[in-house]
C-alpha cells in the first residue's frame, strides 16, 4: 500500500472530481449564467433604452449582476459534499485542507466565473458600453471574479451547516464584495474616459493575491466549525 | 492480560465533556485505547455515541478535555493523526454522480494512496460488475459497501466506524467482523458503535464503553 | 500576567470580576458623558461657519470613533477565543456585537442629520458615511450569524471567523476614505498634527469620546454577565445564584 500523493496530485484529484461532477450536472453551470444575462436585460426595461443613460450605468449593472450571479452559484459550493459526508472525509484527509479548498474554489470559478467573463462582452453590447471600456471590463472581471469566489466561499463555508442559507449568506458576503465592486467599476469608467486604469487593476490584483493566500485558511477553519 | 498492558496506547481521551444545546451528554470521560483493541461504544439513542466518535475523530471539539494521539493533543498533530485515522460516519461520503470505481479512487487518493487496483478492492466487497454503475443507482447496501471498501486497502491504525453494519447483509457483517479481528491482530484498533449483535467477535475480545442518557 | 488572565477564563470568576467592575464603569461613564455633553452643548463656542448645528459632533464623532473601536475590541476577543479557546472571550465578543451595531447606527443617524444643514440632503454618499454603513452591515452579519447557530459554542467560533475576516476589510474602508474623500469634513482630530479645532471645542469632544468608550464598556459588562449566566445555566454556581436571587 503505497502512499505517495504529492500536493499537486491531491489538488488535481479534487479539481478533477469537482469538474467531473459538474459536467454530469450541467444545469448547475448554466443557471447562474442565465441569471446573469436575465438581470442585465431587466435594466434597460426598467430605466429606459436611451443609449447615453445605458452607457453611463453599464459598468455598474454588469458588475452588480456578476456579483449576484457569483453569490447565487456559490451557495452550492459545499452543500452537496456536506450533505453526503464527503466534506467530513476531506477534513479528515492527511492532505492539507486549504489546498483542497482552493481546488474546490478553482473548480467552481472555472465553471461559473469563466463563462461569466465570456458572456460579458455580449451584454456590454446590449448596454452600449463605451468601446474603450471592453478591455477594462474583461480585465476587471478576470481579476475580480476569483476574488468574489474566494471571499464568498468563506461565507458559504460558515453557513453550509445551517438550514437558512440564502439571505444570511448575502448579508455575510456582500459587504466584503464592496471594495472589489468599487475598484472594478471605477476602472471601467476610467477606461471609458480614456484615462489610465492600471492603478485600479493593480489594487484588484492585490486583493486577488491577498484572498488567494488568506481565504483558503479562513474557509478551512469555517468548514471545521460547520461540520462540528 | 499481560500482553495487553504492554501494548502501546494509540488514542486516549482525558476529561471529555460534551454539551449539546445546553445539555450535558457526558462529563469527565477518560479512557485509553491501545493497539489490538476492539471497542464498542454503546448506549441508548441520544446518549452521545456519535458525538463521542466525532470528537475522537477530531471533527467536533469537546466542550472541555482533549483527545491525545501518542501523547500529543490531536489539534496540534492533526496531519499525523489523520494519516493514521480512518473514519466512516453515518454519511457514507459517496458521491451519487460518480461511479463506484471513481468514488473509491477519489477516497483512496484523498488518503494519499497511489498505485492501487480499484477493481480488485471492489471485488472484496462484492461489487464486481458494478464498478461502472453510478453510485446513485446502487442499492443502499451497495452504496454502503462502496464506502466500506476503503477498509480493505488501508494501513491506518485507528478505525472509527459509526454504525458500520447499517444496510449490510448477514454475510457482509461476518466478513467485516473478521476484518476487524485481523486488523486488531495486526496492531490496529477499532472503535465502533452498533446496535446489532456481533456473532464473530465475542464479548471477551470486545471492550465496551457505556454512555447513558442523562436527565438534566 | 498570563496566568493571572487565565484564571479569569473561569466563568464564575469572570462573573464576579465583572460584577465588581460594573459600578465603576457605569459611574465614570455617566460623569464623563454628563460633563462632556453639557460643556459641548452649553458652553463651547459657536462655530463661525456652521453656527450651532456643528454641535452634533459631540455625539457623532464619539459614536463614529467608538463604532470602529468596538469592532476592533470584538475582533480581538474573537481572536483570543478562537486561538486559545477561552470561552469568556467568546462571550465578550458576543456581548459587544449588538452594542457596536447600535453605536454605528447612532453615528449614521447623527451623521446624516448633520448633513441636512450642511449639504441640504439627508443622505449624501460620502466616504465616511458609506464606510459606516458598510460597518453596520458587517455588524449585522455577525449578529445574525451568531443567532443562526443553535449551539452557541459553534456560533461564537463561526462569527469569530467572520469578525476576523471583517477586520481585514476595515483598513480597506479606511483607505477608501482617503481615496474618495469628497464632500465630508476633513478629519479634524489628528494625533500627530496640531488640531484645527479650538481647544474649547476639542476638550468636551475628547471627554465625550472617553465617556462613550466607558459607556460601551459598562453596557458590555452588563451583557457579558447575562451571557455568562445564559451559557452556564446548568452549572451549580449559577443555580445557587438564581436561588439566592429568589428565582425558581
Amino acid at each position: 500500500m503505497k502512499k505517495g500523493i504529492s500536493y499537486t496530485q491531491a489538488f488535481g484529484t479534487v479539481l478533477k472530481r469537482d469538474l467531473q461532477i459538474a459536467i454530469r450536472h450541467r444545469g448547475d453551470i448554466f443557471n447562474p449564467l442565465l441569471f446573469f444575462v436575465l438581470v442585465v436585460t431587466l435594466f434597460p426595461l426598467a430605466i429606459g433604452p436611451e443609449p447615453q443613460v445605458l452607457t453611463r450605468v453599464a459598468p455598474g449593472i454588469i458588475w452588480v449582476a456578476a456579483l449576484l450571479a457569483s453569490m447565487l452559484s456559490l451557495e452550492r459550493l459545499f452543500k452537496a459534499d456536506y450533505v453526503d459526508g464527503s466534506l467530513e472525509q476531506m477534513l479528515l484527509s492527511p492532505q492539507p485542507l486549504p489546498l483542497m479548498v482552493l481546488a474546490k474554489v478553482l473548480a467552481h470559478w472555472i465553471l461559473t466565473g469563466v463563462p461569466l467573463i465570456l458572456v460579458a462582452p455580449l451584454l456590454a453590447v446590449l448596454l452600449h458600453l463605451d468601446s474603450n471600456s471592453y478591455g477594462a471590463l474583461i480585465a476587471t472581471l478576470a481579476l475580480g471574479t476569483p476574488v468574489l469566489s474566494l471571499l464568498g466561499a468563506i461565507g458559504v463555508a460558515l453557513t453550509v451547516g445551517l438550514h437558512k442559507g440564502g439571505v444570511l449568506l448575502s448579508l455575510l458576503i456582500l459587504p466584503l464584495y464592496i471594495p472589489v465592486l468599487i475598484f472594478a467599476t471605477s476602472a471601467i469608467d476610467a477606461a471609458g474616459l480614456n484615462l489610465p486604469y492600471d492603478g485600479q487593476l493593480a489594487i484588484i490584483g492585490a486583493m486577488l493575491i491577498g484572498s488567494l493566500t488568506l481565504a483558503p485558511f479562513a474557509i478551512g477553519a469555517s468548514l471545521r466549525v460547520s461540520t462540528n | 492480560m499481560v500482553e495487553q498492558l504492554k501494548a502501546t496506547t494509540l488514542v486516549s481521551a482525558s476529561n471529555l465533556t460534551c454539551i449539546r444545546e445546553e445539555r450535558i451528554l457526558f462529563e469527565e470521560l477518560s479512557f485509553e485505547i491501545t493497539e489490538g483493541e476492539i471497542v464498542q461504544i454503546e448506549g441508548p439513542n441520544g446518549a452521545g455515541k456519535t458525538s463521542l466518535l466525532r470528537i475522537i475523530a477530531g471533527l467536533s471539539r469537546p466542550y472541555a478535555g482533549n483527545i491525545n494521539f501518542k501523547g500529543e493533543d490531536i489539534i496540534r498533530c492533526r496531519d499525523e493523526y489523520n494519516d493514521e485515522l480512518l473514519y466512516l460516519g453515518h454519511l457514507a461520503g459517496v458521491k451519487s454522480e460518480l461511479t463506484a470505481e471513481e468514488n473509491l479512487n477519489f477516497n483512496l487518493r484523498l488518503c494519499g494512496y497511489d498505485g492501487f487496483d480499484t477493481r480488485e478492492i471492489l471485488s472484496k466487497v462484492n461489487l464486481s460488475g458494478f464498478e461502472e454503475a453510478l453510485a446513485g443507482h446502487l442499492s443502499a447496501g451497495q452504496h454502503r459497501r462502496t464506502a466500506l471498501a476503503r477498509l480493505w486497502h488501508t494501513n491506518c491504525k485507528i478505525w472509527l466506524l459509526d454504525e458500520p453494519f447499517t444496510a449490510i447483509d448477514k454475510k457482509g457483517v461476518e466478513e467485516l467482523e473478521h476484518l476487524f479481528l485481523a486488523h486488531a491482530k495486526r496492531g490496529g484498533c477499532v472503535i465502533l458503535t452498533t446496535h446489532q449483535d456481533m456473532g464473530v467477535i465475542s464479548d471477551d475480545v470486545l471492550r465496551k464503553i457505556r454512555l447513558d442518557y442523562r436527565f438534566v | 500576567m498570563w496566568k493571572w488572565l487565565h484564571s479569569y477564563a473561569d466563568p464564575e470568576r469572570a462573573y464576579k470580576l465583572s460584577s465588581n467592575l460594573l459600578p465603576w464603569f457605569a459611574t465614570l461613564a455617566i460623569a464623563f458623558i454628563g460633563i462632556g455633553t453639557i460643556w459641548g452643548l452649553g458652553f463651547a463656542p459657536t462655530d463661525y461657519q456652521q453656527g450651532d448645528s456643528y454641535r452634533i459632533i459631540f455625539i457623532h464623532v464619539p459614536a463614529a470613533s467608538m463604532s470602529m473601536a468596538a469592532y476592533m475590541a470584538m475582533a480581538t476577543c474573537s481572536f483570543i477565543g478562537l486561538v486559545w479557546q477561552i470561552k469568556s472571550a467568546d462571550w465578550a465578543a458576543a456581548s459587544i456585537a449588538p452594542i457596536g451595531a447600535v453605536i454605528t447606527f447612532i453615528a449614521l443617524i447623527t451623521g446624516s442629520t448633520w448633513g441636512k444643514p450642511m449639504w441640504g440632503a439627508w443622505w449624501v454618499w460620502d466616504a465616511r458615511l458609506t464606510s459606516e454603513l458598510v460597518l453596520l452591515f458587517l455588524y449585522l452579519g455577525i449578529i445574525s450569524l451568531y443567532a443562526s447557530f443553535e449551539d452557541k459554542v459553534l456560533a461564537a467560533r463561526a462569527s469569530g471567523i467572520l469578525a476576523l475576516v471583517g477586520v481585514i476589510n476595515i483598513p480597506i474602508i479606511k483607505y477608501s476614505v482617503d481615496w474618495w474623500s469628497s464632500l465630508h469634513q476633513p478629519s479634524t482630530i489628528r494625533i500627530t498634527e496640531k488640531s484645527t479645532m479650538s481647544t474649547d471645542m476639542l476638550y468636551p469632544l475628547l471627554i465625550n469620546i472617553v465617556g462613550f468608550g466607558l459607556m460601551i464598556a459598562a453596557i458590555t459588562i452588563v451583557r457579558f454577565r447575562s451571557e455568562i449566566l445564559a451559557r452556564n445555566g446548568m452549572r451549580p454556581w449559577v443555580r445557587e445564584l438564581a436561588k439566592a436571587e429568589g428565582v425558581k
